[in-house]
């Protein structure tokens, strides 16, 4: 723990997105100076210097897909668990998804969101909107009144539900042209789906649990890149999985439809091969698929064809992974590990660098985001959401440490390299020496939204 | 061995030893007193989240053959269908002293959740799970074919696999536990699968398998077969599309009269005809196939308990690991162990 001091911090010998060893210094929630003027700059001598030699330094990531769970289900995760989670893993702003209870799809549950958000203060908290009342797929939610409230919401998603139907698809998509939102779609055909358990394929005929097949994720994106080309709009595809959507999305791109994707880490890392074991701790949606596609979806993301990493963080209460395969719960944390993961599957492997890490982790997520001072350059002048991290660590993931309230990770056990060393959000040090320091405080007389 | 989950994993030696075991077994249930004292003082319990009358009864009846105390837990009506979740449910039964749980679930890989987790530590023996597998099923049904081919051989069924023995199994793979456990059990013993399904009801991946697969059961007649296993058409199937009517399953893919015929025609006058019960008469087997000569759906049965007496005693005797101690001699009765 740090005592609160000035808000003047000097990061010293720092490799800027992974280059040359440079200098930052931070005041007023802004980087102030950088380079070889930083220890000269105005307020330097009083600044807290903070040795930063062998570390990277990186514009904090921005979670396009995070399950907080309030309200509703405070017994997975809380606002104030997730958010702590999320600055530790090198966040300073999540998406908060709508599948709460009672479902965020009015401008009152964003605004309490939000405000949970703002209260914790670790990071941004940006609320996503349902796209349909109650994610029932009949009826569009009020997406104008979400967009217009204190949340300022800008993606909407019934992530968890495919929104299927093709009309209603149709006209959010065209809805959420009025101010500037995007559709993040959930791409699951329901029929081609129902009752599934795994990945349909070698695996699946072995364990008898049913199957999972590519298509119904492939043909609702095949579907939705051709409705965002009709109607002119802005689609966002959540965790893509399978290779197969990765050359939908790929062709789309190629004919300039305006869409963007996601992958999660895992799916970057794990493949159906780990469900022999029938730990439920390996079940999520969409499943973990095979080794080609794994391979596919990191070429896809070295590329561009994905956008984003979007962790689909999704904790659970033990008692709903402690039991038979199909009767457990689906999804797994992700905050805490995501960036570790990355590095392994990306970065460690030549298909990128830091400066790439940069693009898919913060500076695309917070333009599908609309995130207005997140993802922005490490430039003078531009807000102070930096991480350091120290690509050279190397660590044993134990998740009865962690701070979110969730232990399905299914990296348990794994060795994983690269640690967020410091998390400066708005200026402030939300995450020293790898463990949490202090929520930043909202100064009370900022006028409503304006965060 | 400490569980037998399926027949996947199940070593060569491990499944001769079982079905040699199982032929000691099979001799006692021959004598007057069909009893052993082998797991006198052992608790065994039958653990179904699923009816099956048939499996209980034959574990049940394997258990007290070798006089283990029997528990038999149905989930129904029980706690479980109050709510407990399957681990509370293991540790109350591990808490009562449980040697053995043998447990039949509709959810594929609850048996290994029980083995693989601390909830329990007694033997668990998988009797049906889900979509998964059905090992002594599959055991029962290797014994039988055993019999039937070393009668054909003239060789001496005790160390016996089933090199050569040409298998078909016909019906809904997709759905079939006892499909999977024969597939791998048999690919083990030596024996050559051809699967037979409407490819609805064959997975995806089913390439993978060790076996050939074809949807022509008239073809694969008249190349030639050892046994012919057909498999129960689940009643919920039949109105999911999987096949446009009973009536056009049963005429591509039911062992009907026809077939029957023929088996004698082709001059195969050794085929036998295999069904795990309960039949659908009419659907995918005809009566007279069901009760032809040729049938061994009651010796099925019968072996069902030897086999199921064999895998309780070599896993609660934890005799597994070295064939050479199976008791000699078809007299001989098995000595209790009480290393576990």
């Amino acid at each position: 723990m740090m005592a609160e001091n000035n808000g003047v911090y000097l990061i010293r010998g720092a490799a800027i997105l992974g280059a040359g060893a440079e200098d930052l210094m931070i005041r007023d929630g802004l980087i102030a100076a950088r380079g070889a003027d930083a220890s000269s700059a105005e307020g330097a001598e009083d600044a807290t210097v903070v040795e930063a030699g062998g570390l990277v330094a990186l514009p904090g990531m921005v979670d396009i897909h995070t399950h907080l769970r309030e309200p509703g289900r405070e017994d997975a995760e809380t606002v104030e668990t997730g958010t702590r989670a999320a600055a530790l893993g090198g966040y300073t702003a999540v998406h908060a998804m709508a599948n709460s209870n009672p479902v965020a799809d009015t401008a009152g549950v964003v605004e309490q969101v939000h405000s949970l958000g703002r209260a914790s203060g670790w990071v941004d908290v940006r609320p996503v909107g349902a796209v349909t009342v109650g994610l029932a797929g009949e009826q569009l939610a009020e997406l104008g009144a979400m967009a217009d409230s204190r949340a300022q919401v800008r993606v909407f998603s019934d992530d968890g539900i495919c929104v299927h139907d093709p009309v209603l698809m149709r006209r959010a998509l065209e809805y959420v042209k009025a101010f500037d939102g995007v559709v993040a779609q959930h791409a699951q055909e329901p029929r081609l789906t129902a009752g599934a358990q795994m990945n349909e394929g070698t695996v699946s005929s072995v364990l008898g649990l049913a199957g999972w097949p590519a298509v119904a994720e492939e043909s609702i994106i095949a579907r939705d890149v051709l409705l965002a080309q009709h109607v002119d709009s802005r689609l966002h595809v959540c965790h893509v999985s399978t290779a197969g959507s990765v050359e939908i999305i790929r062709w789309a791109k190629g004919r300039g439809i305006n869409v963007t994707a996601e992958v999660t880490p895992h799916h970057l890392l794990l493949t159906d091969d780990l469900v022999r074991s029938y730990d439920p701790v390996y079940k999520v949606n969409p499943p973990l698929r095979t080794d080609a596609d794994v391979q596919a979806l990191r070429e896809a993301l070295a590329d561009g064809t994905i956008d984003v990493i979007g962790t689909d963080h999704a904790p659970h209460p033990s008692e709903h992974k402690e039991c038979e395969w199909a009767q457990a719960a689906m999804g797994m944390t992700g905050l805490e590990t995501a960036l570790s993961v990355v590095q392994q599957t990306m970065i460690d492997t030549g298909l990128m660098d830091w400066a790439g890490f940069a693009r898919i982790t913060s500076t695309t997520p917070a333009a599908i985001g609309r995130v207005a001072d997140q993802g922005r350059p490490l430039e003078v002048g531009e807000p102070a959401n930096i991480i350091l991290v120290d690509p050279s660590a190397r660590w044993t993931v134990d998740p009865s440490k962690m701070a979110t309230m969730g232990r399905n990770s299914p990296f348990k056990g794994r060795e994983l390299p690269g640690k967020v060393v410091a998390t400066f959000f708005k200026g402030h040090p939300t995450v020293l020496n790898g463990s949490l320091n202090t929520p930043y405080r909202h100064p009370a007389a900022t006028a409503a939204g304006a965060s | 061995m400490k569980h037998l989950l399926s027949t996947q994993d199940l070593s060569l030696a491990n499944a001769v030893q079982i079905l040699d075991t199982a032929e000691e077994m099979a001799a006692v249930g021959e004598r007057e007193v069909k009893k052993l004292p082998a797991l006198r003082g052992r608790t065994v319990v039958n653990l179904f989240f699923e009816d099956s009358t048939r499996t209980r009864i034959s574990f049940e009846a394997a258990a007290k053959r070798l006089s283990a105390d029997v528990i038999n837990f149905a989930a129904k009506g029980s706690s479980v269908s109050k709510g407990e979740s399957l681990k509370d449910t293991a540790q109350t039964l591990s808490a009562m002293g449980a040697d053995a749980v043998v447990i039949r679930h509709w959810a594929s890989g609850a048996p290994q959740r029980l083995a693989a987790t601390d909830w329990i530590d007694a033997a668990v023996i998988n009797a049906g799970d889900g979509t998964h597998e059905h090992p002594t099923q599959a055991l029962l049904d290797a014994f039988t074919m055993r019999r039937h081919w070393t009668k054909l051989t003239g060789a001496a069924s005790i160390g016996a696999d089933l090199t050569g023995m040409r298998v078909v199994i016909a019906g809904d793979v997709l759905h079939s536990r006892v499909a999977r456990s024969n597939v791998w059990l048999l690919r083990t013993l030596g024996a050559h699968v051809t699967l037979v399904a409407p490819p609805t009801l064959l997975p995806i991946g089913v390439e993978s398998w060790p076996c050939k697969v074809s949807y022509n059961l008239d073809e694969v007649i008249e190349g030639g077969v050892d046994a012919v296993m057909m498999l129960r058409v689940q009643g919920e199937r039949m109105n999911a599309s999987f096949f446009p009517s009973t009536r056009e399953y049963s005429r591509r893919w039911g062992f009907d009269d026809n077939r029957l015929r023929s088996l004698d025609t082709l001059g195969l006058k050794d085929t036998i005809i295999m069904h795990p019960g309960p039949m659908n008469r009419g659907l995918e087997i005809s009566s007279a196939a069901a009760d032809s000569p040729r049938s061994t759906v009651l010796a099925q049965v019968r072996n069902g308990v030897s086999v199921r007496m064999a895998a309780l005693y070599l896993l609660l005797s934890g005799d597994t690991r070295e064939p050479a101690a199976v008791p000699a001699g078809t007299t001989a009765a098995p000595t209790t162990k009480e290393s576990k």
